[in-house]
């Protein structure tokens, strides 16, 4: 009974895991294998520019600047030996650490004056990594990072990450982690603070929330994971260059996030997935996708403010509601419930 | 339990608050009347540690509290009801009553406590716990409101208007409830437009003019003096 009303529940999320999981078993080519793990590196990236972006209502435009750092850390700590599964996190929690002062001085300004201040922030990491030659090796960047250290299994042997198809579940597993992190995050109180400082300032303070001390504390969580993804980044490239840094890169995430439905769990996923396949199937097109793509995110922020989970959410609910009302004619408890469901910030 | 010593306060570059003094003691019903522009949300944010006055002292449970974010104020104990009803419209009723616990929310036994206590002060929260707050009626949010600045369990609580845009059926029924959380122990300091309303069931009284305090006194003096009854009776 249990088990049935979950999946009941949560049948389309237990579909598309098993789509995942699935993939490189279904799908034989290399080519789209390698572009979903772009795209879910991107979303990656993505999911942790919507909880600055999308549940905390702070435009940081400083994330390819956090990836950069958390690339590079990873790449000079496992040159230097350190494990992949120590310099991972240590090349979160540097990220992290450079983002505690860049958030101490640059969430004092609001608004627009904090995404320029990002802004600035991302454009001095990119200039560092392109002119800090010593440390760096300038345009040409680090290149030869060791793959992930293989993990010992008994009795099967040791689980390494030299074929595809692995790397591609690894980048599935740390997406999973994020999501449960995200998820347990804005569903707890803490992260309902998150949203309290977006929506009114002046209330969040009323019920006793410093909204300061918030805005960091999500600030320095969203450099955390954005710094691992760097980090995951730079092992499956193999080496890393100044672009990783590059602010074009945050354009394209925050895109990812309108596009896909900003302050939702799916929207970075989505929008990842779609417009990295959709770019890639427009290859022949070169620089003029940018204007298509342009022309789609525009279209989004206009008809779709809520990206295309709020459409699919909105669609699926008035089916639900017209086949509800049909089959137990209470269509008006049917409505209070979808009220329920769409509660997001 | 609260004392303001000649508070002033700037809102840009004008002076909203000009040297207000006033005490208000533990268990007391007090009320701030005062037209529109008077000052009384400006005072009532300086109280709370929103905004900070540029002159004189305010003192909570005989510590100095003007100089203190408004996060560690509300940890003391004071929890204000903002002016309009502000709510989180899009999240569920109950999730609002989870924010305004915001301040302990490791106390998972008192919070369960404390919804318990609001939804037997207003049953409508409870039939309406899973909705979300911004398709509630008007003097659903209101309660609302009070309910979640309940929820923080303070000592004193600053309502800013609660009867603002109700129907007068609605403003009596909120009344009734907001002597009655008075009566459980909890201090309340009730800013309001409808005089009669607030005298009715406050002990005290001040009226605030253009940012001063011009009159002070029992609220069933206040409620025959000539000036209130001209200035907010419309007698």
């Amino acid at each position: 009974m249990k088990y049935n009303k979950f999946l009941k529940q949560n049948w389309l999320y237990l579909l598309l895991l098993i789509a995942a999981l699935s993939f490189p078993l279904v799908i034989s080519s290399r080519y789209y294998i390698q572009i979903m793990i772009t795209a879910l590196t991107w979303a990656m990236a993505a999911l942790s520019l919507n909880l600055i972006l999308g549940y905390t209502g702070q435009a940081s435009l400083a994330h390819a600047g956090f990836f950069g750092l958390g690339a590079y850390s990873l790449a000079l700590t496992t040159k230097a030996g350190l494990s992949f599964w120590l310099a991972l996190p240590l090349a979160g929690a540097f990220a992290a650490f450079i983002g505690l002062f860049i958030g101490l001085l640059t969430l004092r300004t609001r608004g627009h004056y904090f995404a320029i201040s990002t802004l600035c922030f991302g454009v001095i990491v990119f200039i560092v990594a392109g002119s800090w030659i010593e440390i760096t090796k300038g345009a040409t960047g680090i290149l030869g990072i060791p793959k992930p250290t293989p993990i010992p299994i008994p009795f099967i042997g040791e689980l390494s990450f030299t074929s595809q198809t692995n790397q591609y579940y690894l980048v599935i597993f740390f997406l999973l982690l994020f999501l449960f992190i995200i998820y347990r995050l804005v569903n707890s109180l803490q992260g309902l603070s998150f949203m309290a400082v977006r929506n009114n300032e002046v209330l969040a303070e009323a019920v006793g929330i410093n909204t300061f001390t918030t805005k960091l504390l999500s600030f320095v969580v969203t450099n955390f994971l954005v710094g691992m993804t760097g980090g995951i980044y730079a092992v499956l490239m193999g080496g890393v260059s100044p672009t990783v840094a590059g602010s074009n890169l945050t354009f394209f995430w925050l895109a990812y996030v309108i596009i896909g439905g900003v302050a939702t769990m799916a929207g970075p996923i989505v929008g990842a997935v779609l417009v990295t396949f959709l770019m890639e199937y427009m290859y022949s097109l070169g620089e003029y996708r940018l204007a298509i793509f342009g022309l789609i995110l525009i279209m989004a922020i206009i008809f779709f403010p809520r990206g295309l989970v709020g459409v699919f959410t909105r669609l699926y609910q008035k089916i639900k509601d017209y086949f509800g009302g049909i089959r137990g004619g209470g269509a008006g408890q049917n409505a209070a419930k979808s009220r329920k469901a769409n509660e997001t910030l | 339990m609260l004392k303001l010593r000649n508070v002033a306060t700037n809102f840009g570059n004008s002076v909203i608050i000009r040297g207000v003094s006033l005490e208000i003691k533990k268990g007391d019903f007090v009320s701030l009347l005062g037209s529109n522009g008077a000052g009384k949300t400006t005072l009532f944010r300086t109280i709370a540690g929103i905004l900070k006055p540029c002159q004189g002292t305010v003192e909570f449970k005989g510590r100095q509290t003007n100089r203190m974010s408004a996060d560690k104020i509300v940890k003391l104990g004071l929890s204000l009801c903002p002016e309009g009803r502000h709510l989180f419209p899009q999240l569920s009723v109950h999730k609002n009553l989870m924010m305004g616990a915001y301040i302990r929310r490791r106390d998972h036994k008192g919070i369960k406590r404390s919804i318990g206590q609001v939804q037997e002060l207003f049953p409508i929260l409870k039939e309406r716990k899973e909705q979300m707050a911004g398709t509630l009626s008007g003097g659903e949010q209101q309660m609302l409101a009070i309910a979640r600045a309940l929820m923080s369990d303070p000592e004193l609580l600053l309502l800013d208007e609660p009867s603002i845009g109700l129907a007068p059926l609605i403003v009596k029924n909120i009344a009734d409830k907001v002597k009655a959380i008075n009566e459980m122990g909890t201090t309340i300091f009730l800013s309001e437009q409808n005089a009669n309303m607030a005298l009715k069931i406050t002990g005290r009284g001040y009226v605030l003019e253009s940012g001063s305090i011009i009159m002070e006194g029992p609220s069933n003096q206040l409620i025959t003096d000539d000036v209130v009854r001209k200035a907010y009776l419309g007698a």
